[in-house]
């Protein structure tokens, strides 16, 4: 048999095309008119909760090594964080270009006075870091503790995110509180895990995510 | 006939090669079927329903006999039917905007009984088909602002609220008209969910439910009024948030004291009981200043009490509108 190159190598261009595809979907309705009464609103909540979508499923690699011992997600972290960059990003611009109309002065008034999008915003600037950070190299560069300590961003900008989906809707609490509960067991699980098996080195124990207090 | 030739060795296909087209498949398939997987699992999460509300045919039935078209119509364009009965807050039928056409398709909205009573002198029941009968049916194009800052230009057919009241003779001690929806969890399946107090209610003071624009709606755009926006018979107060415009009334009750209304209940510091369309004062988790005509891309100012300042606003002069908000 012929020795394998890399294990699953469609893995991680499945999982790509598989991301676009509402992307395309959101477009394709945008075109056609078939993305209802009020577009804009449509697509921007596509976009965001895409973006939670893969922010979390992010954030589930980790968690299904050490419960399950699956070890093909994480080939796929950084993929799944840098799609939940974009789609973030692509959720902003289209507020601020589609719904508010390039209204810049409005945005940094909504940004300023709107708790709901404060967070969101704030969300996606903690994301930032971590997209530029987000190569091999950069590992190399900044060392894999000092790395690790950056990356420990997705925590905070993960909870802001579902702080901006509670707050944004008006009465109806519960797709926003799934989201918020999946995130709380991935959370916990690190949590679990950190306390059952003491930090064996150094830099591992200089990496703990903020997750207890900010979560509730 | 000549016996199969073995192929020449050069042409039999490596062994290495032979695995690797193996695999080539097998990851082939695989990729395939992640994508195809991860693609339809992410729309089934995110995306909304299709609409399929058709725009009305000239043979469907449901057309009412419109008298007139009164002057007090916007000459704006209208929002086309398809949005305006696909896109609804309707939480009787689901929260979520899709959900109220999707949810009340079989909703049976006859026979209907509309009980009024309270501070009366003459206390009723009225069959909904002979209220539509007995009373003349204007065409009313109003805009309508939700709350949410968005809007609809909306041809209502319907009659003043004040012609209903007047036939049941409200006493001196009326102050308030109370409006309640039908509750009815196995019709109306958003009640079985506990996100409002059932049933909704609403009210106006009876200045307000005096005024000539305010209306009770039994169709629009010619027709009777579908489910999803409020069948049989709603009320529609252009000049306030669309919530305050209650469906599927089934009690008119006059009072002495204010009611509750349920959105102010809900989160009073978000909704208040006059609820007059006011660009000044924002609602805590958004601005009020602007809106989103539906079917319009630029979001256009809102007006104050949503351009019918002319005709209303005395009824609120000496008020503090931004407590009484």
């Amino acid at each position: 048999m012929a020795p394998r190159r890399r294990p699953l190598p469609w893995l991680g261009p499945a999982v790509l095309l598989g991301a676009l595809v509402p992307l395309l979907s959101i477009a394709w309705r945008a075109r056609s008119g078939e993305l209802g009464a009020n577009p804009v609103a449509e697509a921007l909540n596509e976009l965001g909760l895409l973006a939670l979508v893969f922010l979390i499923a992010s954030l589930a690699c980790t968690p299904l090594r050490t419960v399950l011992g699956w070890t093909w997600p994480i080939r796929l972290r950084r993929l799944l964080g840098l799609v939940a960059f974009s789609y973030a990003t692509l959720h902003f611009s289209v507020y601020v270009a589609l719904d508010q109309g390039f209204d810049l002065r409005a945005v940094l008034v909504d940004i300023a006075k709107r708790r709901f999008i404060l967070v969101g915003f704030t969300a996606l600037v903690l994301l930032v870091p971590l997209a530029l950070t987000s190569t091999a190299a950069s590992v190399r560069r900044l060392g894999y503790v000092r790395w690790k300590r950056v990356h420990a961003l997705v925590y905070p900008a993960a909870v802001l995110a579902v702080i901006h989906f509670v707050w944004r809707v008006k009465k109806d609490l519960s797709e926003p509180l799934v989201y918020g509960a999946v995130l709380a067991v991935l959370l916990l699980v690190r949590v679990v895990m950190r306390l059952r098996r003491p930090a064996p080195a150094a830099s591992r124990a200089r990496v703990a995510p903020l997750a207890d207090g900010a979560r509730r | 006939m000549d016996p199969v030739k073995p192929p020449p060795p050069d042409e039999v296909t490596p062994e290495p090669l032979f695995w690797r087209r193996r695999e080539f498949l097998r990851d082939a398939l695989l990729f395939t079927a992640t994508s195809v997987g991860v693609g339809a699992g992410l729309l089934s999460l995110v995306r909304g329903r299709p609409r399929d509300e058709p725009e009305p045919g000239p043979g469907d039935p449901g057309r009412l006999d419109v008298a007139a078209r009164s002057p007090l119509s916007t000459t704006e364009p209208p929002t086309p039917y398809r949005d305006v009965t696909s896109y609804n807050n309707f939480y009787e039928f689901g929260v979520d905007k899709d959900e109220p056409a999707a949810l009340s398709r079989g909703f049976q909205s006859r026979p209907w009984t509309v009980t009024v009573d309270g501070e009366v002198g003459k206390p009723a029941i009225l069959d909904v088909e002979e209220l539509v009968r007995s009373f003349p049916l204007e065409e009313r194009i109003y805009r309508m602002r939700c709350v949410e800052a968005w809007s609809m230009v909306i041809p209502w057919v319907g009659f003043p609220l004040r012609d209903l009241l007047a036939r049941v003779e409200p006493t001196a001690r009326a102050k308030y008209v109370a409006f309640t929806t039908l509750f009815d969890p196995k019709r109306m399946p958003g009640q079985n969910r506990r996100v409002l107090d059932w049933p909704y209610v609403e009210g106006l003071r009876m200045d307000e439910a005096m005024h000539p624009l305010t209306l009770i709606a039994v169709g629009l755009y010619g027709r009777v009024l579908p489910a999803q926006n409020g069948a049989p018979l709603r009320l529609v107060v252009p000049w306030k948030y669309g919530f305050k415009g209650i469906k599927s009334i089934v009690r008119i009750r006059l009072t002495a004291e204010q009611p509750p209304t349920t959105w102010s209940a809900a989160a009073p510091s978000e909704y208040g009981f006059y609820a007059n369309v006011n660009p000044a004062v924002d609602h805590p988790r958004w601005s009020q200043a602007t809106e989103r005509r539906i079917g319009e891309l630029p979001r256009r100012p809102t007006l104050p009490f949503n351009g019918y300042a002319e005709q209303v606003a005395g009824l609120y002069t000496g008020m503090d509108l931004r407590r009484n908000f």
